[in-house]
C-alpha cells in the first residue's frame, strides 16, 4: 500500500474527518476533560463539608498544595507509593525477561505449557485474583502458611501477613507481579523472536558464550520493548487501588497501609475534603503524564511510520 | 553437559514455573468444589476428589448474583456498543484523512488513555452526582466509554489503515458510491479488528472496580466486581466461607478468561506495537 493513497485531502466543502471525530471528542470531554478541569479548579478552592451542602467554595490559591507539601503523612504516602511502584515494576521486568528467555530456550511442548499457564493467570479479573490470593495467604487455613510451615525450622503457623506494613506490601507486590509478569514475558518474547538466528549463530562461531550473546546482541535488540514495558509497568503499578483496597478489607484499615489511590479515596469519602483530594489527584495525574511522555512519543513514531 | 540435557532441564524448569504460576487459578476452582467441612480443616486439600456443587448453589441462593450480573451485562453492552461506534468513526477519520488538528487529536487520545481512574474519581463522582446519575447504568457507562475509547481508537486505527484505500477506489470505479464501497469492501475486512476491540472494551467494563465503587455507592446497583467484594466482606463478618467465596470468584472469572483468550495476541501487539516492530 502506498502511503499517498490513504492520505486524501478533505474534499472541498465537506468536513468529513471532523464530523467523524465529534462523538469521540464529546465523550472524552464529558468523561475526562470536564473532571480534569473541575479538579484543577477545586484544588485551588477550599471545598470541605460546608461546600457539600451548597456553600460557595472560596478560592484559596495554592493553599491546598502548600498544606500538602508540608504534610508528612502525604509524603509518607507518596514515598511508599513510589517505592512500591519501582520495586514491583523492577521485579516484574526481571522475572518477565527471564521467563521470556526461558520460553525461547525450551522446546515446543514446555513452551506451550508455560504460555497457557501465564495466559490463564493474566486473564484473571483483578477482583477474583485478589480473593484467591487473600485465601492463599489466610492466616489460619491458607495454603501458603501450610506449605511454608512444612519446611523444617520454619514456623509460619498462623503467621498474619497483613498485620505489618512490610509483609502487607510484600503480599501486594507478589500479587501484582503475578498478574503483570505474563504481559511482560509475552511482549519481550515477541521481541526475542525478531532477533535473527543467523546473527546469534555467527556470534557463537565467533566464540561468544550464552552470557555474552545475551548482553552483546539480544539485549540491545530488545531494548525498545524493554523500555516500553518498564514504562507501562511503572504507570500501572501506581494505580493499584483495587488490590490495596481488597487487601485492606482483609487486613488493617489503618493509614500506614495506604498508597496514593486509597489515600485520595479516604480524603474524598471519609473527611469530605474535596479540595485536598483534588490537589493529590492532580499530583497523581502529573506523575503519570510525566512518566507517560516517552511512551506516547514512541507510539507517535509508530503512527507516523 | 550436553546440549540436549541442558534443554531437557530447562524444559522441566519451564513446566515447574508453569505449575507455580497457574496454582492460584487452580486453587480457586479447587476450593470452589470442596465442601465447607473440608476447607475448615487446617490441612489443605489439594484435589477436589470429594467435590460438591453446594458452594455454587449457596452462592447463588440469595439472588444478588443475578442482579449484579444484570447490571454488569447492561453496563458492558452499553460500553461495547458506543465504544465501537465512536472509536470506529474516529479511527476512520485519523487513518483515512490528513486534516488540521489530526496530530493534536492523536496526542490527546494517547494522553487521555494514560490517565488513571485514581486521579479522577473524585471529580467524576461530583459530576455524576450533580446530574443525579449515581447508581445508574448511564452514569458509570459514560465514564467507562471515555476511559476505553482512546485505546479502542488506537487499536482500530491500525486495522483501518491495513485495508488498502486502493481497494475501495477500485470498487468506486466499478460504480459503487463512496459509502457503498466502504460498507461492502472495507467494513467486512475490519470485522476481526472490531471483534478484538469489542472484546477489549468488554473486558475493561466487566472487570472495572475503582470507578464502579465510587459511582455505584448503593448496594442495589452493584456490578459483579463490587458484588464479589461485598460477598467477601459479608462472609468475613462470620467465619469467611472460602468455598462460597471461591465459587463466586469462579463465576465472575470464567467469562473473562474465555473472552480474554480470544484477543490476547492483539492486546500485546497493540500496547507495544512500535517497539516490537522496531
Amino acid at each position: 500500500m502506498s502511503a499517498t493513497s490513504t492520505l486524501r485531502p478533505p474534499r472541498r466543502g465537506i468536513r468529513t474527518p471532523h464530523v467523524l471525530l465529534i462523538p469521540a471528542i464529546v465523550i472524552l470531554l464529558l468523561g475526562m476533560g470536564y473532571p480534569v478541569i473541575w479538579q484543577i479548579v477545586t484544588s485551588l478552592q477550599q471545598y470541605g463539608l460546608a461546600q457539600q451542602f451548597g456553600k460557595p467554595a472560596p478560592f484559596v490559591g495554592f493553599d491546598n498544595y502548600v498544606t500538602l507539601a508540608t504534610n508528612p503523612q502525604l509524603w509518607a504516602v507518596v514515598a511508599r507509593s513510589l517505592l512500591f511502584c519501582i520495586v514491583t515494576a523492577a521485579l516484574t521486568l526481571a522475572i518477565g525477561t527471564l521467563l521470556s528467555l526461558l520460553m525461547a530456550a525450551v522446546g515446543k511442548v514446555p513452551r506451550l505449557i508455560l504460555q497457557v499457564s501465564l495466559l490463564l493467570a493474566w486473564s484473571m479479573p483483578v477482583v477474583a485474583a485478589m480473593t484467591v490470593w487473600i485465601w492463599l495467604f489466610d492466616r489460619r487455613r491458607g495454603a501458603i502458611n501450610y506449605l511454608l510451615d512444612m519446611i523444617p525450622g520454619v514456623n509460619m503457623n498462623r503467621f498474619d501477613w497483613l498485620s505489618t506494613p512490610i509483609t502487607f506490601f510484600a503480599v501486594a507486590s507478589i500479587i501484582v507481579i503475578w498478574m503483570s509478569v505474563p504481559f511482560v514475558a509475552f511482549s519481550i518474547y515477541a521481541g526475542l523472536t525478531q532477533v535473527s538466528d543467523e546473527v546469534l549463530e555467527a556470534a557463537q562461531l565467533d566464540g561468544a558464550n550464552g552470557w555474552g550473546r545475551f548482553w552483546g546482541i539480544i539485549l540491545p535488540m530488545i531494548r525498545p520493548v524493554i523500555a516500553i514495558v518498564l514504562l507501562l509497568q511503572l504507570i500501572w503499578d501506581l494505580r493499584v487501588f483495587t488490590q490495596i483496597t481488597m487487601l485492606k478489607d482483609a487486613g488493617s484499615k489503618s493509614g500506614e497501609y495506604d498508597l496514593l489511590g486509597t489515600y485520595i479515596y479516604k480524603l474524598g469519602t471519609s473527611s469530605e475534603d474535596f479540595g485536598m483530594a483534588s490537589a493529590v489527584s492532580i499530583l497523581v495525574l502529573a506523575i503519570t503524564i510525566a512518566l507517560s511522555w516517552f511512551y506516547i512519543r514512541s507510539l507517535l513514531k509508530d503512527d507516523e511510520a | 553437559m550436553s546440549r540436549r540435557l541442558a534443554k531437557a532441564l530447562l524444559g522441566a524448569l519451564a513446566v515447574v514455573i508453569a505449575l507455580l504460576w497457574i496454582f492460584p487459578v487452580y486453587w480457586m476452582v479447587n476450593s470452589a468444589f470442596l465442601p465447607t467441612i473440608i476447607l475448615q480443616s487446617f490441612i489443605p486439600t489439594f484435589f477436589p476428589v470429594s467435590g460438591t456443587l453446594s458452594n455454587f448453589t449457596g452462592t447463588l441462593a440469595d439472588g444478588t448474583f443475578f442482579s449484579a450480573l444484570g447490571m454488569s451485562v447492561a453496563v458492558t453492552l452499553t460500553v461495547v456498543l458506543f465504544c465501537l461506534l465512536f472509536a470506529f468513526l474516529a479511527a476512520v477519520a485519523i487513518s483515512r484523512f490528513r486534516f488540521r488538528g489530526r496530530k493534536s487529536f492523536v496526542i490527546a487520545v494517547l494522553v487521555v488513555q494514560m490517565l488513571p481512574a485514581e486521579g479522577l474519581f473524585i471529580a467524576q463522582y461530583k459530576m455524576v452526582a450533580s446530574v443525579h446519575l449515581l447508581d445508574t447504568v448511564i452514569g458509570v457507562s459514560v465514564i467507562y466509554i471515555a476511559a476505553v475509547v482512546p485505546f479502542t481508537i488506537w487499536m482500530l486505527r491500525g486495522f483501518v489503515a491495513g485495508v488498502p484505500a486502493d481497494l475501495e477506489e477500485a470498487a468506486m470505479v466499478d460504480g459503487l458510491s463512496r459509502f457503498g464501497a466502504f460498507m461492502r469492501i472495507t467494513f467486512p475486512l475490519l470485522a476481526p479488528g472490531l471483534v478484538a476491540s469489542g472484546v477489549y472494551a468488554f473486558l475493561q467494563a466487566w472487570n472495572e472496580f475503582t470507578v464502579a465503587l465510587v459511582l455505584l455507592p448503593s448496594g442495589s446497583s452493584q456490578t459483579l466486581p463490587l458484588w464479589l467484594r461485598g460477598f467477601v466482606q459479608a462472609s468475613a463478618t462470620k467465619e469467611t466461607d472460602w468455598g462460597q467465596v471461591m465459587a463466586a470468584s469462579t463465576l465472575v472469572a470464567v467469562p473473562v478468561i474465555v473472552f480474554f483468550l480470544i484477543v490476547q495476541g492483539r492486546l500485546t501487539s497493540g500496547l507495544v506495537s512500535g517497539a516490537v516492530k522496531g
